[in-house]
């Protein structure tokens, strides 16, 4: 039975082989980065183990399975819906005992690419012990644990936590706070690194390894013991001869097994006697919203419904929480540098992605564009509609952005001509959005779908559209660049207000221009846009 | 099972050899000339004419796969036909679509809605779109909600609706410019019986007032009991069309249209399938 579900699991995935040439490409070089990464990860700590100190290596091993277990356990959580292949739901017809599913759905989901690559990496770090060869044996012991805790640990968090990651609410908060989180790693890492750096800029005399070896050492200490770390830590204690430790953490680990087995099977017996229902309760509103608060035509309509789905759809709102967090994000950078060029640049660069993220508006309509072909809504309505929440709150977040960002850097001297780029910016990136929109589709995230979550298959498409609308936007842009720079660089009032006037009065042209052009090609272009969305895999 | 039916005639090289249709007819509510669509390697659609009277309750059958869709995705202007064209109220579709467009009322099959926007939203999207007035459009909303049992969810989020749910709220949207003619795919999937009678009737008070309604479906006893004209489609060609009782002749609807599309099996069945 086990491995029926081994079989249908290889089958899945090579179905997928079979659908694109482009999705083959995607799993063949994902495989093999995945496959570098396990090269190198092994080959860093077999090297470290036999040529320096095992125990250094025991060290790597311990901290590096812990996270890896971590990892395991919370990105399911947020990448929901990325791997349903074999939800446990499909099985709720068939007539499985529950304890053959389990054990079938584990080794399941071991076949994947990152499933491999963990086996692979164990397998492979475990030879940092090659000369001594009774702890290699442990080493090989306690990386099945490990492995077996993250397959498990993960199904039971995936299992247990499923009905409230069905909602939809949930689903949507959850993203935001992933998105969030993605974009702030970089800077959070960049920040830190920064931090260990000037600390031991403090303290030259002795070299960066040995200064940080005991933090490690009782950083491995400590999660050595914990469910995440015990598994990989117990080759570390057959090596130090430190028998009660071993046997305690072999405890844990075995304890993590358990009840991660536990948890699993009785939330599985849960989901498979309820199956889902969607969420009873969902949103309201009341009355019209936004559409209520606008005059009655095509083009307000659209404008209406575009500024619903900016606060309510996921896939907009997302992109709108990422804006605050740029500055920040600048001025961290820009402080441990002491040069603000970075932070003041935030304005017109905010601007700049603003404008542009309505550059494939129709492809998150999807399907629903059919109202807009079959109701025969001119491009001028349809184009105007979509650019225009953009120009309401467009200025506003920018000219916030470029404030506070001269505030915090003090050059109070450079705001109006910051004000200029930041709004021609705006306004040309809008504009080219607006052109390029009813031209270049590419599949994005469906409505409903989270929006980490990139279509695949469709990174060429997307980078070769992002492309085109980029060199566009800048060439476009030199104009207002060309003031700009000359006023940052000579300073003086007058510069600034020509900034400002040369960004607006020729950002408005090329907006009207732009959207003159892509309202012919939305008008000869309709079926084909809707054919296009449809044809989105 | 039976072969499909070659999609092009023999011996011609595609649409060019087909024989050449007769004149649109500019009093139909809805014609249709040679219309033709390929995707890819399948011809979805080939060399399909047809004329819906104006008046007519109209409805359109036919096994998966047949075109329907495409075909009246190309006679709506969803859908850019390779070859031919049709006329709406004798206006040239694909030559003049807005003032087409104008009197056409789609319910397209298998499209999403604009689902973060309330019923109520929804519904005023749709008439604001087809440039209606706010008084219009607010009196129509609440008539629809009303009339399809909605309005308890006026203000529920389209994406927390039930399937049949969804299906009422399009087909409002598609209703809410008065349309002089109606185009519904597949209107009755997932709806509730209730809520079916009731649309059955909104459909027929329609049509005696003038209007024209074109349906697809496969249930053939429901188009038997609601449509007067009915064509019959298979492999991307109209195998016969007319009213009702023409097309039927003696038999019935459902006999007829397995006679004409064939792939009846009649052999023992699953013998192992009886019960034990």
């Amino acid at each position: 039975m086990v491995a029926r579900f081994l079989t249908l699991k290889l089958t899945l995935m090579g179905n997928t082989f079979r659908k694109s040439v482009w999705q083959t490409i995607g799993l063949v070089v994902a495989s093999l980065y995945a496959l570098s990464i396990v090269a190198l990860v092994v080959v860093a700590v077999v090297g470290l183990g036999v040529l320096q100190d095992p125990a250094w290596a025991g060290l790597a091993i311990t901290l590096g399975g812990a996270l890896t277990v971590l990892g395991w356990w919370i990105i399911p959580i947020f990448a929901f819906g990325v791997d349903a292949t074999l939800d446990p739901h499909r099985f709720a017809t068939f007539a499985i005992p529950r304890r053959t599913l389990v054990a079938g759905l584990a080794v399941a989901g071991l076949v994947s690419v990152p499933g491999i690559a963990t086996v692979l990496v164990v397998l492979g770090t475990s030879f940092a012990w090659v000369l001594e060869p009774g702890t290699l044996l442990v080493a090989l012991a306690g990386g099945t644990l490990g492995v077996a805790t993250c397959v498990i640990g993960s199904r039971a968090i995936t299992t247990l936590l499923a009905p409230v990651l069905e909602s939809r609410r949930y689903r949507e908060v959850v993203t935001l706070v992933a998105l969030v989180l993605v974009v702030s790693i970089g800077p959070l890492i960049g920040w830190l690194a920064n931090g260990v750096e000037v600390s031991m800029e403090a303290e030259p005399e002795s070299s960066t390894g040995m200064q940080l070896l005991p933090v490690f050492e009782q950083a491995a200490g400590f999660v050595g013991w914990t469910p995440f770390g015990a598994a990989w830590a117990l080759a570390g204690s057959a090596h130090d001869g430190d028998w009660a430790g071993l046997a305690g953490r072999l405890a844990v680990a075995l304890g993590t097994i358990v009840l991660g087995w536990l948890v699993w099977d009785r939330a599985l017996a849960r989901a498979l006697e309820r199956p889902p229902v969607g969420d009873g309760g969902g949103g309201r509103a009341k009355g019209l919203g936004a559409f209520g608060r606008v005059p009655f035509s095509p083009t307000w309509a659209v404008t209406a419904r575009t500024a619903t789905y900016w606060l309510r759809d996921p896939r907009y709102s997302g992109s709108l929480a990422i804006v605050p967090l740029l500055p920040v994000i600048m001025y961290f950078s820009g402080q441990s540098t002491g040069n603000y060029f970075l932070l003041l640049a935030t304005g017109p660069f905010v601007a700049w992605i603003l404008g542009f993220s309505i550059s494939n508006d129709i492809a998150y309509d999807n399907t629903a564009f059919a109202l807009h072909v079959a109701s025969g809504v001119d491009g001028r309505a349809d184009r105007w509609g979509r650019a225009i929440p953009m120009l309401t709150v467009g200025p506003v977040v920018s000219a916030a952005t470029v404030i506070a960002s001269v505030w915090v850097a003090d050059s109070w001297h450079l705001t109006l001509p910051l004000l200029g780029l930041a709004f021609g910016s705006l306004l040309v990136s809008t504009a080219v959005a607006c052109a390029v929109s009813a031209r270049l589709v590419y599949p994005v995230a469906k409505p409903g779908e989270s929006p980490l979550k990139s279509p695949q298959g469709a990174a060429v498409a997307t980078m070769v559209s992002q492309g085109i609308g980029f060199v566009v936007t800048m060439g476009l842009s030199v104009p207002v660049f060309a003031v700009g720079i000359a006023a940052l660089v000579l300073g003086g009032v007058l510069w600034g207000v020509a900034t400002l006037v040369v960004g607006v009065l020729y950002g408005v042209l090329v907006l009207v221009l732009a959207v003159r052009f892509g309202a012919r090609v939305y008008d000869r272009r309709l079926p084909e846009l809707l054919q296009q969305v449809q044809s989105f895999p | 099972m039976t072969t499909p039916v070659d999609p092009s005639p023999p011996g011609s090289a595609g649409p060019q050899g087909a024989p050449e249709p007769p004149p649109y007819d500019p009093s139909a509510a809805l014609s249709v000339r040679g219309l033709w669509k390929r995707f890819g390697q399948k011809i979805a659609v080939s060399g399909v004419s047809l004329d819906v009277p104006r008046g007519s309750f109209y409805g359109l059958v036919g096994p998966n796969g047949a075109g329907k869709t495409t075909m009246l995705s190309m006679a709506t202007g969803l859908l850019r036909p390779d070859f031919g064209t049709a006329w709406v109220h004798g206006v040239d579709l694909w030559a003049r679509p807005d003032e087409a467009k104008a009197t056409l009322g789609v319910l397209p099959d298998g499209v999403r809605l604009f689902d973060r926007l309330t019923g109520r939203q929804l519904l005023t999207y749709a008439g604001m779109l087809r440039g209606m007035d706010k008084a219009t459009v607010v009196e129509r909303t609440n008539d629809l909600l009303q009339a399809f049992d909605l309005g308890a969810d006026a203000d529920t989020f389209v994406v927390d609706y039930s399937a049949g749910m969804t299906k009422k709220i399009a087909l409002g949207s598609a209703m809410i410019h008065a349309p002089r003619t109606l185009v519904l795919d597949e209107p009755f999937e997932a709806v509730d019986p209730v809520s079916a009678a009731n649309i059955r009737d909104i459909l027929k008070d329609y049509v005696s007032g003038g209007g024209t309604v074109i349906v697809s479906s496969h249930v053939m006893d429901l188009v038997q009991r609601m449509c007067d004209h009915v064509a019959v489609m298979a492999a991307g060609q109209v195998l016969a069309a007319g009213t009702v009782d023409e097309v039927r002749g003696e038999q019935s609807l459902e006999d007829r249209f397995v006679d004409l599309v064939g792939g009846r099996q009649h052999s023992e069945g699953l013998s192992w399938l009886r019960g034990s």
